[in-house]
């Protein structure tokens, strides 16, 4: 895992055609032939709407990789504000308004533990973010004493169940592509055209350089994994919405998130990575997974499917890294 | 994974040679003291102690392959599929019959060795970042596993469960192997070359390919090692439950568990520092705190949490004291 | 009809040729008349108190010990609401009791290979008079129980194990049983040619296999047209996910599970896309119950009953009594929840995937200790 990035820390990547993008319009197009449902609709939008979650995890964990680390609590993370909002909420509708705050804030609390653990204790993130993941399933656990306690209200439900119908030309849009959106585009614009978007593609590109460059190393690391965990937070929002409460609603989603910021071109430890590419990756994925259920392949190949574009994904980049010279 | 210096160490006491034992004691103090404060002094005999080292043998052995990797800075996520594959190819290969124990262990190791060698090239070749290229191999195992079986497949023939089953002297016969492995580990990184240029790549591949280290080649060959240790655990795994499983490596949670072992064990993720006997370490440290858990009564969802911390905890006393930014 | 059964049977034929050479057979034509028999068996006992019940005349004798004695319990975890339900049933089971003096829970949490290291443990120093164990699978464990009946009587129940030396096999009809109850209600309630959808939780679980194909066997010999067997992998949001695709290419007409835990989510699939409710086999969780009650659904709940967590202890209260037990196997009865006795079970202040066939609702701590709000 050596990293030889020793470019200087300042650099505007010029516009490039991400090939995420070109994935991504191939597997819509191969999903409409298998099935043209799909392009009423009903089809793209219910399948924006489960993609959803998946694409804001991703954008937050493109900030944390690209700063030169890991998110591997984000799954857990989810669970445990999709149990914990339905212990607090307590079947009561109007607990929503304080409850959805209490979330995204215990989302951007975990990440600044998840941050300063890294930071100050130095634990590299894979292993500090790992004992997180394994400590927030243990106490969504004991929150819940093992099973869900109770339901969620549906005003909670809100955002990830419900449409906005009537809608001209696409008839309606769900509630969670609308949280998508906005979130993806303040997360877009945070990391590329603010100061903190500059300063943590410098960190992951060379802390050192950085660091004698002025950038408050710790503040900014720490800051992109509360973003990673506000985004997790959100992700759990949406999906407790969509298919309400149970106790591993998380589960495999840090290693998803993974992959859909790679497939967006994310560089693992550090310097390079796009929003819009990762929400890009994770349709990407979601897409091929929809893609092979139409073609009825059953699990085993889906896995297999998603470890082989993995590495060719990776692989790829690397080759026209090299060939670039970049 | 450190992006920074590699500063020598200094001679005279090095904490982070004895910071492995230190968390030993401190973890089997906990034991002994939880033992006596909740009156069960029957934990404390030998025969106990030697049933808390026979608790994760399988994780041990794939611990130790473990360190290998993370010694040349890589890290390998497929080991937890590959011990479920070998697990159900020794067994189904077996089917009972002692005659083909043989064959089945030799199936099993070449199985490892591939995996191995493809990890190793895809990462070296490739240049695909270790922990993508070992979790797609992982799901291609894992994926290719269950297109064929979905539960347990294959049966073990008695001869075979002496493995997991079989004692020497009162001393599980799997417990001295374990033993035999690790000293076997340790002298490769000592006195081998093959252990010399593992550290040296580690430590920083660019001057150990300038020293004239075919650093790609000692990277493949870390891999072949790690695979070749979880083929080991698979087997052991298959003579323990008498059957191949395909749930037995993701169950244990064998990848991640093992990479915690090794780095409690005071093997930094970054590579070139630590060794076998802090893995051994890591791996009776993990012991004593399932068996304490299990003494004081505690129930598996605080078990979960106070585990996450221990982890985090263990790695931090070794790393809070350096300078470096890790990733 | 003739050309049905000819189809069954090349299906059937296809299937095993299909079926890897060495797994094991879940489609087991003598079990499925057994447990079928047993279905409609009349069970000794008190009908009030099912999980003193037994289907079957055989009994075991015990030569009793001194009490209060020890009882160990080896546990395959607590790792998903039914277990959480069983465990609670049998801490309040064990309240009743006062020859069991202490009790040492060990949880395997789902391993195989911890599970048969805790049983090491607790014959090493666990100074148990009697264990019961919650086998995490059947053959993995067989040669730790083995190790355990030499040392004191061994009760096992939920999964077995391939030997006859525990006291007695404590569990309920089983997973044909379950498959069956499921798809004859949905034989009696759509025409024949209606489109069936399956949804299974994963494959390889031993429990959830024989529930699976003895409610396809059902299914088929009834002329249904089986649309599609999809796994869940027990995510709502991906049951969710699977009925909305099909709701996009067909219509369905009845919907059968071999496990209700994603049950209300595979129900709001259908409301969310507007379509009616069909007939739905789910099981006995209070989430599915009362969206049952709520939109006056035709359903039915199979039941694998938590309250055989309850028998176990009472199993081994009696090995310490000197009392005979029903055994080797202490079948239980298996029932359902139907229209007619769904509002006996629905209790909204139970947590949604509390089981409501817990046998549980006189004992003195509930609801409390189940979580009720």
């Amino acid at each position: 895992m050596s990293d030889q990035a020793t470019a200087p820390a300042k650099r505007r990547a010029p516009f490039r055609f991400n090939p995420v993008w070109g994935l991504l319009i191939v597997l819509i197009i191969a999903i409409v032939v298998m099935n043209p449902g799909f392009a009423q609709p009903t089809g793209y939008m219910n399948f924006l709407k489960r993609a959803a979650p998946l694409a804001i995890l991703a954008a937050g964990q493109v900030y944390v990789i690209v700063s030169g680390g890991f998110d591997l609590s984000v799954g857990s993370l989810i669970t445990l504000v999709v149990v914990g909002a339905s212990m607090l909420t307590n079947n009561d509708p109007s607990a929503t308004y304080w409850v959805i705050p209490l979330m995204l804030a215990m989302g951007l609390g975990v990440g600044a533990i998840n941050g300063m653990v890294v930071c100050f204790l130095r634990v590299p993130s894979l292993i500090a973010t790992l004992g997180m993941m394994i400590t927030l399933n243990g106490l969504a656990f004991m929150w819940s004493g093992g099973a869900p306690r109770g339901y969620l209200p549906d005003t909670f439900r809100f955002f990830g169940r419900e449409l906005i119908r009537d809608v001209p030309m696409v008839r309606f849009i769900p509630v969670s592509v609308i949280v998508l959106i906005v979130i993806g585009g303040l997360l877009a614009w945070a990391m590329h055209r603010t100061n903190l978007g500059r300063m943590i593609h410098a960190i992951g590109d060379n802390p050192l350089a950085a660091r004698l460059g002025g950038v408050p190393v710790n503040r900014v690391r720490i800051t992109a994994f509360m973003i990673s965990g506000l985004s997790a937070a959100v992700a759990g929002i949406l999906l407790g919405g969509f298919a309400g409460v149970s106790t591993d609603v998380g589960f495999g989603y840090e290693l998803q998130a993974i992959t859909a910021a790679v497939l967006g071109g994310a560089q693992l430890l550090g310097g390079r990575g796009s929003v819009p590419a990762a929400i890009g990756g994770a349709l990407a994925l979601t897409a091929i997974f929809t893609l092979l259920n139409f073609l009825g392949l059953p699990q085993p190949v889906r896995q297999v499917v998603q470890g082989l574009i993995l590495i060719a994904a990776v692989a790829l980049a690397m080759h026209r890294r090299e060939r670039t010279g970049t | 994974m450190s992006v920074t210096d590699n500063t020598p160490a200094k001679p005279g006491f090095r904490f982070e040679k004895w910071a492995p034992v230190i968390l030993l004691a401190l973890a089997f103090g906990l034991y002994v003291a939880i033992a006596l404060i909740t009156d069960q002094t029957q934990y404390l005999t030998f025969g106990n102690l030697v049933a808390i080292l026979g608790r994760s043998i399988a994780l041990g052995i794939t611990a130790i392959g473990q360190t290998f990797v993370i010694l040349v800075a890589s890290i390998d996520l497929s080991v937890a599929s590959l011990i479920s594959a070998t697990s159900v190819l020794a067994s189904v290969i077996m089917d009972g019959s002692p005659g083909m124990i043989v064959p089945a262990i030799l199936a099993a190791l070449v199985l490892g060795g591939i995996v191995g060698v493809a990890n190793g090239l895809v990462i070296t070749g490739l240049k695909v970042n270790p922990l993508i290229a070992t979790l797609g191999m992982s799901l291609i195992i894992q994926g290719c596993l269950s297109a064929f079986v979905s539960n347990f497949a294959g049966s073990v023939p008695p001869e075979f469960q002496i493995f997991a089953y079989g004692e020497i002297l009162g001393v599980p016969a799997a417990l001295i192997f374990l033993v035999l492995l690790a000293l076997a580990a340790w002298a490769v990184l000592r006195f081998t070359k093959l252990g010399s240029d593992i550290y040296a790549v580690g430590g920083n591949e660019e001057a150990a390919r300038f020293a004239g280290i075919k650093t790609n080649r000692v990277i493949v060959s870390a891999h072949v090692i790690c695979s070749l240790c979880a083929v080991v655990a698979g087997l052991y795994l298959a003579s323990r439950l008498r059957s191949g499983a395909p749930w037995i490596g993701s169950d244990g949670v064998y990848d991640l568990e093992s990479i915690a072992v090794v780095v409690i064990g005071g093997t930094v993720l970054a590579g070139g520092r630590g060794g076998i006997f802090g893995t051994m370490a890591g791996m009776i440290i993990f012991s004593l705190i399932d068996s304490v858990f299990n003494i004081a009564g505690v129930d598996s969802f605080a078990k979960q949490v106070m585990r996450g911390i221990i982890i985090v905890a263990a790695v931090a006393f070794y790393a809070f004291r350096s300078k470096r930014i890790v990733a | 009809m003739k050309h049905i059964v000819q189809t069954t049977a090349a299906a059937t034929a296809l299937a095993f040729c299909l079926t890897p050479v060495y797994a094991q057979n879940f489609n087991d034509p003598e079990e499925f008349a057994k447990q079928q028999a047993q279905l409609t068996a009349t069970a000794n006992g008190p009908a009030d108190q099912p999980w003193v019940q037994y289907i079957g005349d055989a009994m075991v004798e015990n030569a009793g010990m001194e009490g209060p004695a020890t009882v160990c319990f080896s546990n395959a975890g607590v790792n998903n609401p039914w277990r959480v339900v069983g465990y609670t049933n049998m801490l309040e089971e064990l309240k009743l009791h006062d020859s069991i003096g202490d009790f040492v829970h060990v949880d395997a949490e789902g391993s195989d290979d911890k599970q048969i290291a805790d049983i090491n443990d607790l014959l090493a120093g666990g100074n148990c008079d009697v264990m019961i164990v919650s086998p995490n699978t059947t053959a993995a464990l067989t040669p730790a129980v083995e190790k355990a009946c030499e040392a004191m009587p061994v009760v096992v129940f939920d999964r077995g194990v391939n030997t006859q030396c525990p006291v007695t096999f404590v569990h309920p009809v089983g997973g044909y049983g379950f498959g069956i109850q499921g798809a004859e209600f949905i034989k009696d309630n759509v025409d024949e040619g209606a489109n069936v959808l399956m949804l299974r939780i994963l494959p390889g679980v031993d429990v959830l296999e024989t529930r699976y194909s003895a409610g396809r066997r059902v299914l088929d010999d009834a002329g249904m047209n089986i649309v599609g067997v999809e796994f869940t992998d027990g995510d709502n949001a991906k049951t969710k996910s699977i009925v909305e695709d099909y709701l996009m290419r067909g219509t369905i007409d009845a919907v059968w599970m071999d496990a209700g835990a994603t049950a209300v989510a595979a129900v709001e699939a259908f409301e969310d896309s507007g379509y009616d409710i069909p007939v739905f086999v789910g099981e006995d969780q209070q989430d599915f119950l009362r969206k049952w009650q709520d939109e006056g659904m035709t359903a039915i709940a199979p039941t694998y009953p938590t309250y055989q967590w309850r028998t176990a202890v009472i199993a081994a209260a009696r090995v310490i009594e000197g009392e005979a037990v029903p055994g080797p196997e202490w079948v239980l009865p298996q029932p359902t929840i139907t229209q007619e006795n769904l509002a006996d079970f629905v209790n909204p202040a139970m947590p949604p995937l509390h089981y409501a066939m817990c046998g549980c609702e006189t004992m003195d701590n509930y609801p409390q200790a189940w979580g009720a709000q």
